[in-house]
């Protein structure tokens, strides 16, 4: 907390919120590379076909979004009660809850648990609240390796890349890529390897087996924590994530404090939602539920962190709050015009596309995201393909109003509303734009900010009348 | 039925022929228009890009000018799309305002939802003898949720050649001071959505908003591609007797 009682923001230097240029620069680097567009145009034009064809396939849909919509938002009004409820659950079930206010804190209480079991070496279960706070970096630093073990996550951290997408980190990345990358960095890869799907699989599966074996120690998030049960929940599609959640002796769970639901029959309604929304299947292929410790079964001390860094902050926020209630299922990244060009990279942050442009700002504070608010053409898209029904562009125009103004755009802004409230001003700067023509033939090479548009596009000639002067002279 | 019209800045300052044929049209079924001269703009772009606190004059100036008239049409999505769902969320601080605001909102129509839930009229007695094509707007779609009443409409004209445009529902990359502050992935955008305009064999794109018509048309021009934009109010006031 600050000496103003306002939640803290996610701490600078730490965790990959921020990106390290504005979007409109970084967007038109990624723009550039054709390569990437048609890896992501295949890709999102895939899953989008694939999940339109399965939710069509539900008569209750809307009402299912309405439920999960609902069951976020009584979440968020109780979250105090309900996270002391999960503490209380989780304990009880012989797990050892730990509060993190932030990414720093985060990282020193899992880096501690690692060194205290005195093992050198962890496996991961794709997680975005860990990609979120940089834990891979801090574990590497105090000396620990951190093996992902999503195939996705693997093949970005061999290349040491960045994920471009929630569910499909490596989206950009088509299967000649990825063959270099193993080729690369995969310990004991046959060099024979060729970049068909199967034997690219083949070679992970052989390597992570190895590994999961070998290690006694794993990390996690959660997609799903239920309050008056205790129960964490993962869900993904390889078994990997299980082979981690059940093979070792120690188990750290990472987990945003959003995650909660309040009980165990709410869990029903997010379970259909996810997987439709996410990868077009109609059921998850693995998920995993437990609570705390079984003797003789599974990890035999469990640790839970619990992380605020910056969604308090959010919570307080009226508007942009429901960005809270995203299950990152990345139906919105999937359906982005923005997305789909610019890929996710663009967004300097792990959270991209259209969730991400609320998200981000929210938990850095809008000044160190100056330019995702803006990251969109507010096509409304992501809303309509939203589960659980997040208002992101009326959370963008929110953010928008927060966000620095550029000083002249502001006082161009400011001057364009005093003369559109005086229509007698309004109609003569109207007719006057008819003689200016300093914009030249059909508005080409005009001068900035405004050569983005001439650029491509041809302004329309200014009409030989305006409307409410052929009013008056009918 | 006596309507008033909220022309929209960009209608009456650029494209005043969208407007113009909003009255003929409305006044060939019978109706009669009237044009409150103190209107100007909605505020939408302000709104859009951050400036709540500029367009709470202009959302002010909206409601004051509007609010003595019983029907309200634009032909526009996007600016019927702001006065229903963004008026009075700028207006919020003024409780007053905010009630009126929403109440001026619920009497305000884009022109498709004029025609048909209103006035219950699909076949306005149009002829347009070219092959067009339609661009559902994102706020037409998205935000007024008009669904196929342009097209219901555009159905009914005579000698109208209707094609359907392929990935139609993708935003044209417009979206107001998006354009320019990301006019690079604007353009990419842009670039898509001309292409599958090429792809039908249309002479004509056609839309229900003068905005995104006049992206998507700065493009096919700037690329002399010959197809013109026209929008659907001009479709739908053609008759005979003028083309």
């Amino acid at each position: 907390m600050t000496f103003l009682g306002m939640p803290a923001r996610a701490p600078r230097g730490v965790g990959h919120l921020r990106g390290d240029q504005p979007f409109p620069v970084a967007a038109r680097e990624a723009l550039a590379n054709s390569q990437l567009r048609r890896n992501l145009q295949h890709a999102t034009t895939t899953i989008r076909g694939k999940s339109g064809r399965v939710i069509a396939e539900l008569p209750d849909w809307q009402e299912l979004r309405a439920a999960g919509s609902a069951l976020k938002a009584y979440t968020m009004a109780h979250l105090p009660e309900l996270l002391e409820q999960l503490e209380e659950n989780v304990t009880a079930a012989g797990g050892v809850v730990h509060w993190a206010a932030d990414a720093n804190e985060a990282n020193r209480i899992v880096t501690d648990l690692v060194r205290q079991t005195g093992e050198r070496r962890v496996i991961k279960v794709k997680s975005m609240a860990t990609q979120e706070i940089g834990l891979n970096e801090a574990l590497e630093a105090a000396g620990i390796t951190p093996v992902e073990t999503d195939l996705a996550e693997l093949i970005v951290q061999l290349g040491d890349d960045k994920p471009s997408h929630i569910l499909v980190p490596a989206i950009h990345r088509n299967r000649s890529e990825i063959r270099e990358i193993f080729l690369n960095a995969m310990p004991g890869v046959d060099p024979g390897l060729t970049d068909e799907p199967p034997e690219l699989a083949g070679a992970a599966r052989k390597y992570l087996r190895e590994t999961f074996l070998h290690t006694r120690v794993a990390i996690s998030g959660a997609n799903f924590a239920i309050a008056d049960t205790g129960t964490l929940a993962v869900v993904e599609s390889e078994g990997n994530g299980r082979m981690c959640l059940t093979l070792p002796d120690t188990l750290i769970t990472v987990m945003g404090i959003e995650k909660l639901v309040p009980t165990w029959p709410d869990l029903e309604v997010f379970l259909q939602l996810l997987p439709r929304a996410s990868t077009g299947e109609r059921m998850n292929p693995y998920t995993s539920m437990w609570r705390g410790v079984t003797p003789g079964d599974g990890p035999q001390s469990f640790h839970l962190v619990l992380l605020d860094n910056g969604r308090s902050a959010v919570l307080a926020d009226e508007v942009g709050r429901q960005a809270l209630h995203c299950i990152r299922c990345s139906a919105c990244l999937n359906v982005c015009p923005v997305y789909e060009r610019t890929g996710g990279h663009a967004y300097g942050s792990v959270y991209p596309g259209p969730i991400g442009a609320v998200l981000s700002p929210q938990l850095t504070g809008v000044a160190d995201n100056p330019t995702l608010p803006f990251a969109s053409s507010l096509c409304g898209a992501c809303f309509d393909a939203c589960p659980v029904k997040i208002d992101i562009p009326s959370i963008l125009v929110h953010l928008r109003n927060q966000a620095p103004h550029p000083r002249s755009e502001a006082a161009a802004m400011a001057a364009a509303a005093y003369m559109m409230d005086r229509p007698k001003l309004y109609a003569r700067a109207q007719r006057a734009a008819k003689f200016a023509r300093i914009a030249g033939r059909k508005g080409r090479g005009l001068p900035p900010p405004l050569n983005g548009w001439s650029a491509s596009r041809d302004l329309p000639d200014p009409p030989e009348q305006t409307f409410r002067d052929w009013w008056r002279s009918r | 039925m006596r309507i008033a019209l909220f022309a929209t800045c960009l209608a009456d300052t650029m494209f005043p022929a969208a407007a113009k044929a909003t009255v003929l049209l409305l006044e060939r079924l019978g109706h009669e228009v009237v044009f409150p001269p103190e209107q100007t703009c909605c505020g939408q772009m302000h709104i859009n890009t951050g400036y709540q606190k500029d367009a709470l004059a202009l959302v002010r100036r909206h409601v004051r000018t509007f609010e003595p008239y019983d029907v309200v049409v634009a032909p526009s999505g996007s600016c019927v799309g702001s006065v229903r769902h963004q008026h009075a969320m700028v207006a919020a601080g003024d409780r007053g305002l905010a009630a009126r605001a929403t109440s001026v909102a619920s009497r305000t129509y884009e022109l498709s939802e004029l025609l048909i839930d209103v006035l219950g009229v699909e076949d306005v007695g149009a002829y347009f003898p070219h092959r067009v094509t339609y661009h559902p707007t994102c706020h037409s779609l998205r935000v007024l949720r008009v669904g196929d009443k342009p097209l219901r409409l555009l159905r009914h004209v005579r000698g109208l050649d209707l094609v359907e445009l392929p990935a139609a529902e993708q935003c044209c990359g417009f979206g107001g001071t998006f354009s320019v502050k990301n006019a690079d992935t604007s353009t990419a955008m842009l670039a898509d959505k001309m292409r599958h305009v090429l792809d039908t064999g249309a002479d004509v794109c056609t839309a229900g908003d003068a905005s995104c018509l006049m992206h998507i048309g700065g493009g096919l021009s700037r690329l002399r591609t010959g197809v013109r934009t026209v929008h659907l109010a001009e479709i739908l006031a053609s008759t005979e007797a003028s083309s």
